[in-house]
């Protein structure tokens, strides 16, 4: 008998669910990109470019071009982080979707593998939205928007793999908007996305380049303007998988213990 | 297999500081059907969790098909299934994929995991709802879905923790039914229930659990011969009076339980208490004679209800 690996059929129940609801999404996967990229590239863009040294700034790019890229990987983390927090809480306390896996073969790890697997997809799916819409514009129609598929995923799995641990523990809800309004936002705006962080102050610097996004955003960019160089890519790379691998070996003690109850 | 199917010797489980099974000795034989009865908190569904494999032995030993949890609780949960308490489901998917994707999580390929589902459904009489989201269906609907879904793997075994509790008596009747044919099939049956009625329409052999212990042990029939009579007398008097009533009646039958809303009368020939009650001028504002059954063994044992 052919076996599929054990995450993989935890991932096909998400998917399951998934696709009773994916024509609600969709349309929001491309009209707020749309939005985003008509209203702060081409709005605020227009402002900035008359700058009289902002090509220097941004390092020769326009505004737009140096904001749409970013999207695919803020994209990435919202969407994951979204992934992370109602749905792992969810699964432990109402739906006990994970109590039912775990009275089967599947093992904690392997659910937990399964879950992350299910972020990754969702972020993916998101970032293939974005990188459509970015095809509608010259600055950004780029054979390097297919790399940045991966690089999304691999951004939102940095966050929402930690996410989840930490949701794991959780009783209640009520703390997950202000991991919203205090972690997601603030990132969102001092990651590197809307301005390049050398604008911060000195000792912010440092904080944002350890975070996943500022790297999520550095390969997004670079894989878009065709500007990706083979040591850079590697650095980033490595620090979103530390900060993935760190998080899943979190998330099998948290699932284990919280299973066991 | 020889031998027994589950085995435990002096099984503990402690949360902290608080002890939830205490030192219980119980033995499955394969093909029986075995019941833990007793009320909330006594320590049956910790038990069946450390048989799911799920939460750890604290101490003692535990073996399910010979084998132990601690070392191969997968090879366990991949003969065994599973009827949880609360319902699992996932309200949004339709009756028929619940079933499947269960069936995947044991790895049974998708096709099989179909052909599976369909005659599952038909078992439990939902060949109809395959199609319908689970979310709407009544509360009996959702635990034969639940039951059809344990047995997606074709288990040995089959846990079952309260499996009607919260039902309607139709429903209830239609799950004992499903239960008793999957008993004709060989499958051996580990049932809690808080249900005199379940333990004695279900259960082969029982053990009365209270606070973590085992109280007794024997086929409904041995419990109820053990700890009480062929009959009994329930007597009711105005509210409140129950008490002083029943002073007058103590040396009648073998035995007099005075319980908040009524007297309870245990003797062998219910109607001849009933005579004696009133030969002593006692008129009660109803009187009933009924077969002992196992919430009397339990009362007994423990001075308190079931069902409280």
């Amino acid at each position: 008998m052919l076996s599929t690996p054990a995450p993989v059929r935890v991932w096909e129940h998400n998917f399951a669910v998934y696709r009773r609801i994916w024509r609600s999404n969709v349309l929001g996967a491309f009209v707020q990109p749309l939005l985003y990229l008509l209203g702060m590239g081409l709005g605020v863009g227009a402002l900035v470019d008359r700058g009289t040294n902002s090509l220097e700034l941004l390092d020769g790019l326009s505004y737009f071009a140096f904001i749409a890229p970013a999207l695919l990987a803020t994209t990435a983390m919202m969407v994951s982080s979204q992934e992370a927090l109602w749905p792992v809480i969810e699964a432990f306390m109402w739906s006990n979707s994970y109590r039912s896996m775990a009275a089967t073969p599947l093992s904690p790890g392997q659910i937990v593998s399964g879950v992350a697997l299910w972020q990754a997809t969702r972020a993916a799916i998101a970032v293939t939205g974005v990188a459509i819409v970015l095809t509608f514009f010259d600055e950004t129609r780029s054979l390097g928007l297919l790399l940045t598929i991966p690089f999304g995923a691999l951004t939102g799995l940095a966050f929402s793999v930690p996410l989840t641990a930490w949701s794991s523990t959780r009783n209640t809800e009520t703390s997950f908007p202000s991991i919203q309004r205090f972690v997601i936002v603030p990132l969102f705006l001092f990651g590197g996305a809307f301005y390049p962080i050398d604008q911060l102050p000195g000792w912010m610097q440092p904080i944002a380049k350890a975070t996943p996004l500022w790297h999520g955003v550095q390969l997004c960019r670079d894989a878009v303007l065709h500007r990706l160089e083979l040591s850079d890519t590697l650095a980033h790379v490595g620090v979103l998988i530390a900060f993935v691998v760190a998080g899943l070996a979190v998330c099998r003690i948290t699932y284990a213990r919280r299973l066991a109850e | 297999m020889s031998g027994p199917l589950i085995s435990a010797r002096k099984l503990v489980k402690r949360f902290g500081d608080f002890t939830a099974v205490d030192g219980i000795d119980i033995e499955v034989a394969p093909g029986e059907s075995f019941g833990f009865l007793g009320p909330n908190g006594a320590g049956k569904s910790s038990t069946m969790r450390m048989i799911g494999c799920v939460s750890p032995v604290t101490d003692g030993e535990l073996r399910i098909f010979g084998l132990d949890p601690a070392t191969d609780g997968r090879q366990i949960r991949a003969r065994m299934g599973v009827v949880p308490q609360s319902d699992q489901l996932d309200g949004e998917l339709t009756v028929e994929e619940n079933l499947v994707l269960y069936g995947r999580y044991f790895d049974i390929p998708r096709a099989e995991s179909r052909r599976r589902t369909a005659e599952l459904l038909d078992f439990v009489q939902l060949t109809d709802r395959a199609k319908s989201r689970v979310e709407p269906l009544s509360g009996g609907m959702k635990r034969r879905v639940t039951i059809a879904r344990s047995l997606i793997n074709e288990p040995e075994l089959l846990l079952l923790d309260e499996p009607t509790t919260g039902l309607d008596p139709q429903a209830r009747h239609i799950l004992w039914d499903r239960l008793y044919r999957l008993k004709q099939r060989g499958v051996t049956l580990v049932i809690t229930t808080h249900y005199m009625d379940e333990a004695e329409q279900l259960c082969d052999r029982l053990v009365v659990m209270d606070r973590g212990q085992i109280a007794a042990e024997g086929s409904p029939r041995q419990l109820i011969e053990r700890y009480s009579t062929r009959e009994v007398l329930e007597l009711r008097y105005p509210a409140g009076t129950n008490e002083a009533r029943s002073t007058d009646l103590v040396d009648i039958g073998e035995r007099v339980e005075v319980l908040p809303d009524r007297v309870l009368i245990y003797a062998d020939d219910g109607e001849a208490a009933l005579s004696q009650v009133h030969a002593r001028g006692s008129y009660p504002e109803s009187a009933l004679v009924r077969r002992s059954s196992l919430e009397d063994v339990f009362l007994h044992l423990t001075g308190r209800s079931l069902v409280e």
